[in-house]
């Protein structure tokens, strides 16, 4: 009987397909770590949590905190701005959502939903990275009196919200609470 | 060229005994000695060569460089100052590192001015093309990430910017970034794995350079006519035709560089790199190194919405899709002649497309309000219209001027009207001593 004799060639086939099966999911198997260790990892995720002290800042004074690697900007508003921020119509708004993650995703960008609720209305939390390409504007600068950012040139007022320029949202209000009258928990 | 078979002889017995067992000595000889390569070559084809010794310089450099480095967001700036001040010789050696990279890219582009000039792209040189447009791809990607290794202000923003493009994408943009980031911004995880693919990458373009030189080989070099080589009297051989233009090219280039590095070593950096980064404060004006200045022009030129497509989506688009057509442009070229020598309009266009992409450079410098933006948009226009407009449109209604026969009646035309001072056969005959 040569080589080429085949008794069962279903049991040949069957042998071509397992060996491609195993080759493929194990490519698979083996090329996951690969990618899956380029995640952010355990120590810069259990470091998601802040808490900040407050009770320094009085109406017109910002704080910048570091949260998950990024500026989160602390503002208490002066009156004028909140006036300012509630003064305009949601039709103005480049970015009409909210962008709070303490709300629904589709709450609108309305003044009161930006900052930290009713009563709390002088308080406003944002991450502080320019939603076009990831600069950090500065404070009090600009068309709207809000932020500015010297990247690209996008201009936010004083509820953080985009007016101008390249940046597509209003900048991102964080998950955050305040856990007593003068501190806030980030995150 | 290719085909032709080999003309090596081994002489001594330990050449033949290597010959038979691993002809390495002959693929060399076959390669860079007697290799047949047009005799009309100018000065403008001795960038190949030129950027094979900047790659193999960057290496040796960033080899050593790398010994003294550390890539810890703690250690990393002053492990730079480390070797500007205390490192024997490592103020030289960082010097000629990073301007070694401003002038690859010198290099680069005018090597891809040629190619556009003279129509090397054309049939059947598209994967030679090709392969060189990878090249410039991960030098990009190498060039970027060994910017953000000195952890200086322009390293840490100009990785966040650029790393922020991947968040226009929609759905997994985000996902991506933190993919590259290893975090949510910019930090230590970042740095380390920039270095570790800021060191494999020159060897993967090195793999890609011996696919491209191979490729090169296989159809044989383009030459200033576009006319391919058709007898022995078109052609020189490599060595010593060649290889005496390269090195002479290459010792000039050489000495531009060490007027760089001697005189002027920070005039293409930026001074913002020699603050530390801070990742609470964005410097006023963040700006790329010079050679992605024309791309960050374009990026900055979309700020408006195309339809569904946001301005930021369509900004990195567009960025993309500047450098993403080179792939294209032996196919967007529909003339039949390859070289601009003989296409009035065509050099003229591509003489306005140099000039426009220094234009858009000096844009990206700028910063993006007021005037800027609509010079840069006219200038994005521009941009794209002489790669999908102008290159297949003009070769259809232009009118070339009359070919000659061939490379050598090419030359020897050029001598009868010759110009004084070029002794007449010089070129023409090159085997003979006038």
């Amino acid at each position: 009987m040569s080589a080429n004799d085949t008794i069962d060639p279903g049991r040949r086939d069957f042998l071509y397909v397992a060996t491609g099966m195993a080759g493929v999911v194990g490519a698979g198997a083996v090329a996951w770590p690969f990618i899956d260790q380029m995640r952010p990892d355990a120590s810069t995720l259990a470091a998601s949590s802040i808490e900040v002290d407050v009770s320094s800042l009085t109406p017109g004074m910002s704080l910048t905190v570091k949260w998950r690697g990024k500026p989160v900007f602390i503002r208490n508003r002066t009156p004028e701005e909140i006036k300012a921020a509630q003064d305009v119509q949601l039709a103005e708004l480049k970015d009409p959502v909210a962008r709070n993650a303490n709300l629904a995703s589709d709450a609108a960008a309305t003044d009161v939903d930006r900052s930290a609720g009713k009563d709390k209305e002088n308080w406003i939390v944002m991450v502080g990275v320019c939603t076009h390409l990831g600069c950090v504007p500065l404070g009090q600068q600009g068309d709207f009196g809000g932020w500015f950012c010297p990247c690209h040139g996008s201009h936010y007022d004083t509820a953080g919200r985009i007016r101008k320029g390249p940046a597509p949202e209003n900048l991102p209000v964080p998950t955050f609470a305040f856990i007593s009258d003068t501190t806030i928990r980030i995150g | 060229m290719s085909g032709g078979h080999s003309t090596y002889t081994p002489k001594s017995g330990i050449g033949r005994w290597i010959d038979a067992r691993m002809p390495l000595p002959r693929l060399v000889h076959d390669s860079f000695v007697s290799y047949p390569v047009p005799r009309n070559l100018n000065y403008a084809y001795t960038f190949g060569g030129i950027l094979s010794i900047m790659l193999v310089a960057q290496i040796l450099t960033g080899v050593v460089l790398a010994m003294h480095y550390a890539a810890d967001t703690g250690l990393a700036f002053e492990s730079v100052e480390k070797i500007m001040r205390d490192v024997n010789s490592g103020w030289l050696l960082r010097y000629l590192h990073s301007n070694g990279a401003s002038m690859f890219f010198i290099a680069v582009y005018i090597h891809i001015m040629r190619g556009l000039y003279y129509g090397s792209y054309k049939a059947p040189r598209e994967l030679l093309w090709i392969l060189g447009c990878i090249i410039y791809l991960l030098m990009m990607a190498t060039g970027f990430m060994g910017y953000v290794l000195p952890w200086g202000q322009m390293s840490f923003w100009g990785a966040t910017v650029i790393t922020g493009f991947f968040t226009a994408i929609p759905l997994v943009g985000t996902w991506i970034q933190e993919l590259l980031l290893g975090g949510f911004a910019v930090d230590n995880p970042t740095l380390n794995r920039f270095f570790a693919l800021h060191y494999l990458l020159p060897f993967m373009i090195a793999g890609v350079v011996v696919l491209h030189v191979w490729a090169l080989h296989v159809v044989g070099q383009t030459n200033p006519t576009g006319i391919e080589v058709k007898s022995k009297t078109d052609t020189v051989p490599f060595t010593p035709y060649a290889t005496i233009k390269d090195a002479f090219g290459m010792i000039v280039f050489l000495a531009v560089f060490a007027y760089f590095v001697f005189y002027i070593p920070n005039y293409l950096g930026h001074p913002d790199n020699y603050i530390v980064a801070d990742s609470l404060k964005t410097p006023a004006h963040i700006v790329p190194e010079w050679y992605y200045l024309p791309f960050y022009a374009i990026l900055r030129a979309i700020t408006f919405n195309i339809g569904p497509i946001d301005s930021k989506l369509g900004g990195v688009l567009a960025m993309f899709g500047a450098i993403a057509v080179l792939f294209f442009v032996p196919w967007l070229d529909t003339s039949k002649v390859r070289s601009a020598v003989y296409r009035p309009w065509y050099k003229l266009f591509f003489w306005l497309f140099v000039a426009n992409a220094i234009f858009l450079g000096w844009l990206g410098s700028r910063p993006a309000e007021g005037v800027y933006v609509a010079l840069a948009q006219i200038s994005t226009f521009y941009y794209f219209a002489f790669f999908l407009i102008i290159m297949p449109v003009l070769g259809i209604i232009e009118t070339p001027r009359r070919l000659p026969n061939s490379i050598t009646e090419a030359v020897l035309e050029k001598n009868k009207s010759g110009g004084a001072g070029h002794p007449a056969g010089a070129t023409a005959s090159p085997e003979t001593r006038g």
